[in-house]
């Protein structure tokens, strides 16, 4: 083996993204390059990955607080109305002893949506800061947040399962609240965000010391 | 080297030699970074294609059939998968309306039709037209496809209403479930691999 630790970009080939195939690196380098095979467009890296994945963190940051502000559910119970929030819900359920619950909405609708921000902020100060520590480890963070991102949806179909059970005209009635579109909103840029993200940055960094 | 033996990792850019396989379940891994190269399954286009026939019929169930009934003091509703959705839209709240029907009814029913017109004409060794571009795509909706988050959601709303009311499970939240595990085990069983390999294409 003499190529031992020889990147794709190092030997001038183009890796593609869909299917795996590597293409040469034309001579074009302003053509939108596709791959032979499959027709997805080829690139060394992902475009613009530092700067969208940026844009996209700060954005659901800046929904995530109407998301937790703003209430999630509406209840109308015998002419009373009750709205919820994402916190009040969670400490209902754990007041009402129903602490299983209120931890899987804890977890999906508080932890997983910041630690993967967190995630990614820390994965692209380091990739910025040309951070050399321990690249393994933050390639797996990254595969962390990519994993866990989808689970936070669950609280948006616990409130659509809601409002479609819970419809008797004058007894109760559960309405979606504004806070749902916001948290929703963050749900959806984190999950782009950690598809704009490029993990290979990270080992790009490394790369630099060998020439 | 011919770069056609050649494969580089997703996650780190190493080049690999295109791993040979041998058994009936395999996973190669990038010696640098440890990011999955490669999946090999043996038999992947029949056992993918069985389950996807599968997942068909559980969907069809799945959509069609009585979801969840809630009976309170002599009111009850009974509800179907879509019900939410468009009580959501009635309710003003479309954005949500469109993610839950996208999320979990349209991408991954797109997703079950193009694995079918993909792996049914594989199964007797045609390609069919545009697979490339097909298979491409519900590699691309893939991260959309949140069934299994659904099913979370709908055992927390359960166990929220239950001390509540009277909730009565129909026949379709059973199909849906096991859809879910059906569409898993589709996902295990395939290797993109053994599809992109039967592209012809030039270089």
């Amino acid at each position: 083996m003499t190529d031992t630790m020889r990147t794709a970009v190092d030997a001038g080939l183009l890796s593609c993204h869909s299917c795996s195939l590597l293409s040469r690196e034309g001579s074009g380098q302003h053509a939108e390059l596709q791959c032979p095979r499959c027709g997805a467009s080829l690139h060394k890296r992902k475009p613009n990955s530092l700067a969208r994945t940026w844009a996209l963190v700060i954005a659901a940051f800046i929904c995530y607080i109407p998301a937790n502000l703003l209430p999630m559910t509406v209840v109308t119970s015998l002419g009373v109305v009750q709205s919820d929030t994402i916190m009040s819900g969670v400490i209902y359920f754990l007041q009402h002893g129903e602490w299983p619950i209120g931890l899987v909405i804890l977890l999906a609708s508080i932890v997983v949506p910041l630690t993967k921000l967190f995630i990614l902020i820390y994965l692209l100060i380091s990739i910025q800061r040309k951070s050399q520590w321990r690249p393994v480890e933050r390639t797996r963070l990254y595969r962390i947040t990519e994993a866990i991102g989808r689970w936070s949806m669950t609280d948006i179909y616990v409130v659509t399962i809601l409002v479609a059970l819970v419809h008797l005209d004058n007894l109760a009635t559960i309405e979606a609240g504004v806070g749902a579109i916001f948290f929703g909103a963050v749900v959806v840029l984190t999950i782009i965000a950690a598809l704009t993200f490029d993990p290979r940055e990270i080992w790009d960094n490394m790369e630099s010391t060998h020439d | 080297m011919n770069i056609k033996n050649l494969i580089a990792c997703h996650e780190c850019d190493l080049l690999h030699r295109i791993p040979r396989h041998e058994g009936p379940r395999c996973v190669s891994r990038c010696r640098r970074c440890n990011a999955a190269l490669h999946r090999g399954v043996e038999n992947s286009i029949d056992r993918t294609l069985a389950l996807t026939l599968a997942g068909v019929v559980l969907f069809v169930v799945a959509n069609s059939f009585p979801f969840l009934a809630f009976k309170l003091q002599g009111q009850e509703t009974q509800t179907t998968l879509i019900t939410g959705v468009i009580d959501l839209y009635h309710q003003g709240k479309w954005e949500i309306a469109i993610l839950v029907l996208l999320t979990t009814i349209v991408i991954p029913l797109i997703q079950l039709l193009i694995h079918l017109y993909v792996f049914l004409p594989l199964k007797f060794n045609r390609v069919p037209w545009k697979m490339a571009t097909a298979f491409r795509f519900t590699q691309t909706l893939q991260p959309w496809s949140m069934m299994e988050v659904f099913l979370i959601g709908i055992i927390v709303a359960i166990v929220k209403l239950v001390g509540m009311a009277q909730i009565i499970p129909g026949l379709a939240l059973w199909s849906f479930a096991l859809l879910i595990v059906t569409l898993a085990a589709a996902a295990a069983n395939m290797d993109s691999q053994v599809v992109w390999n039967r592209v012809e294409y030039q270089q």
